[in-house]
């Protein structure tokens, strides 16, 4: 029955509702290839128990011929989702053995639509990291390695727990989140397609904050139409999350496999970066050939102020998450440290509770907003953000979706980039502007560098425009003719 | 506008994090690198500009003031370091 995790999403729910196989006998399958697969690092809690009564459940209703979008499916959920009375750590130690007494909007959305949760992914701490390494349990290792090598690679981050566990079959589906790349720079290093959509498509209700007016949830899943098909699961209006969208959701799978005839594709000259591999230039041309032979008119745009969106999101980002993050004082949950004296406690429980890069972001954001430098950095940002956002409005003028690469690099080994914190910064260099515009982002596998290592494509839209994305991330799909899986080694 | 060790210590204060002593200079330097990185950001002409404090354009929505949960002290204070009859107990706060 193992083969029954090699299913994409959409063909697990086909077979499930044709009662094929039943719920329980996916989810065993895929308790199975966890076990076997905790080299890798993917889960940092397994809730085998759990999986398989809620499958249980799915199979009685799916016997009585009901049954949810996602009924029966086993999903993995990135542990920075609160999930009632299942331990959630956003991979801090300040967390310790957090157990929230109540579920985050998105996974309840999950199992309204029956789906089953596999258990908890491993992440960067608090979603901060391009590279996994500052998870307090450990990097996630990426399931793909370079030909002819064993040297352990990243599968990106933060949510590179997300997306190894979807590209080693792991999970039908994976839930992640991004505040600068999050998502989708580890489904390009993992061969697996990301979905970052409008900010405020998905509720940030119950989703450890990191940067409030950047953080949006979204799927990671192995095909576009299996990202199309979670996505509409995730996302909608709900009023515990003041910046959620008061929206219809679109049936976001039926815009997969429409014609992208007569589509405008920008094709931005500022994202030609000095030192891209030539691998990623020629996958880029790739894609804009692809899209021309599908019918799309290519135009080239110019986003002018790209080079500023890294360090205004460095002022943004750090100084949002210092203020976020100073509720984690000891007092009401997680560890409690040092004392005698309240102040004690506070700097003592916070200094061994986080890590460095967490840490680091804190000192730089309480920095930024501190007395006499505030104007000078945080309101400044705040402007240079608003230029970026006003570029992509200009960009709309001539043009319905921007293709560019997803990042500068493929998979790089664990270790190779952590001594450098700017070195680490730049690998969101091309994702972190549709953050600061609210815009959605989405990356498939379009291709594989000399090295055997995927590499992906970003496709970025008008707000609230998924749909065309997912039209045209359809088509790209078709032509790369991406189905390469890791070999298998774990 | 360089950071310097007094700069770190007054910053970590303010973010109620203790750092040694020795990790002082060491920060000063990685956050000098990172902050004149950010620097570049003095290029961009932002005069008249109004700061984007949110990538979404609708007023914030309010709601009828209405309790509509409620009653769950035994939850709230499950994850507690300690707590006691009802309430979470924390260090001494005033002499």
């Amino acid at each position: 029955m193992s083969d029954l995790t090699k299913l994409t999403l959409k063909a697990a729910l086909a077979g499930l509702k044709a009662r094929d196989f039943s719920s329980v006998d996916i989810t065993k399958a895929h308790i199975e290839a966890i076990e076997q697969a905790r080299g890798l690092n993917a889960y940092v809690l397994e809730t085998p128990d759990q999986a398989l009564a809620m499958a249980a459940e799915s199979d009685a209703r799916l016997a009585r011929g009901e049954g949810g979008a996602l009924e029966g499916a086993p999903l993995g959920i990135k542990d920075l989702f609160c999930t009632d009375g299942v331990r959630s750590t956003a991979a801090s130690k300040i967390l310790g053995n957090f157990v929230p007494a109540y579920e985050s909007t998105v996974t309840s959305q999950l199992w309204r639509d029956g789906a089953v949760m596999l258990g908890k992914l491993n992440l960067d701490e608090f979603a901060m990291g391009s590279s996994n390494e500052t998870s307090a349990f450990g990097p996630v290792i990426n399931p793909w390695r370079r030909d002819g090598s064993d040297a352990a690679l990243t599968p990106g981050g933060s949510s590179g727990g997300s997306a190894a566990a979807t590209a080693a079959d792991l999970c039908l589906a994976a839930t992640a989140t991004d505040t600068g790349g999050s998502i989708r720079q580890p489904a390009a290093f993992t061969g697996t397609v990301g979905i970052k959509p409008t900010y405020g498509r998905c509720s940030r209700w119950g989703i450890i904050a990191f940067a409030s007016s950047l953080d949006q949830a979204g799927p990671i899943a192995k095909t576009v139409e299996d990202a199309a098909i979670m996505l509409r699961s995730m996302s909608g209006h709900d009023v515990k999350d003041s910046t959620s969208l008061p929206v219809e959701v679109p049936d976001f799978a039926s815009y997969v496999g429409r014609s992208v005839k007569g589509l405008r594709i920008g094709v931005p000259k500022e994202y030609r970066v000095p030192g891209m591999p030539a691998e990623i230039e020629k996958l880029w041309a790739d894609g804009i050939a692809w899209l021309k032979d599908a019918g799309c008119e290519i135009v080239e745009v110019s986003l002018p102020h790209t080079k500023y969106a890294l360090p205004a999101y460095y002022i943004v980002a750090p100084a949002e998450a210092s203020s976020n993050l100073a509720r984690y004082d000891g007092m009401r949950y997680g560890l409690r440290a040092g004392g005698p004296s309240l102040t004690d406690v506070y700097e003592e429980s916070r200094a061994q509770g986080f890590g460095e890069e967490v840490k680091r972001r804190i000192l730089i954001g309480t920095y930024v907003l501190s007395a006499g430098y505030y104007d000078a950095y945080y309101l400044k940002a705040q402007k240079v953000r608003r230029r970026i956002a006003d570029d992509f409005d200009q960009a709309w003028q001539t043009c319905d979706a921007l293709l560019t690469p997803t990042a500068p690099s493929a998979a790089f080994a664990l270790g190779e980039q952590s001594d450098d914190p700017i070195a680490m910064y730049l690998n969101d260099i091309f994702t972190v502007t549709t953050n600061l515009a609210g815009l959605p982002g989405l990356s498939l596998p379009a291709g594989r560098d000399a090295q055997g290592l995927p590499l992906g494509l970003q496709l970025i839209g008008r707000a609230l425009d998924e749909g065309t994305l997912f039209s045209l991330a359809g088509a790209l799909e078709r032509a790369a003719g991406f189905t390469a899986k890791a070999d298998r080694w774990w | 506008m360089a950071i310097d060790a007094a700069t770190v210590r007054k910053v970590a204060r303010l973010a109620r994090i203790r750092e040694p002593e020795e990790r002082l200079e060491p920060l000063a330097q990685e956050l000098n690198t990172i902050i004149s990185w950010i620097e570049q950001l003095e290029e961009v002409d932002t005069d008249g500009v109004e700061p984007m404090t949110s990538v979404v354009a609708v007023a914030l929505p309010l709601r009828d003031d209405v309790v509509t949960e409620g009653g769950d002290t035994s939850r709230i204070l499950s994850n507690a370091p300690k707590s006691a009859d009802g309430f979470f107990i924390v260090p001494k706060v005033v002499e």
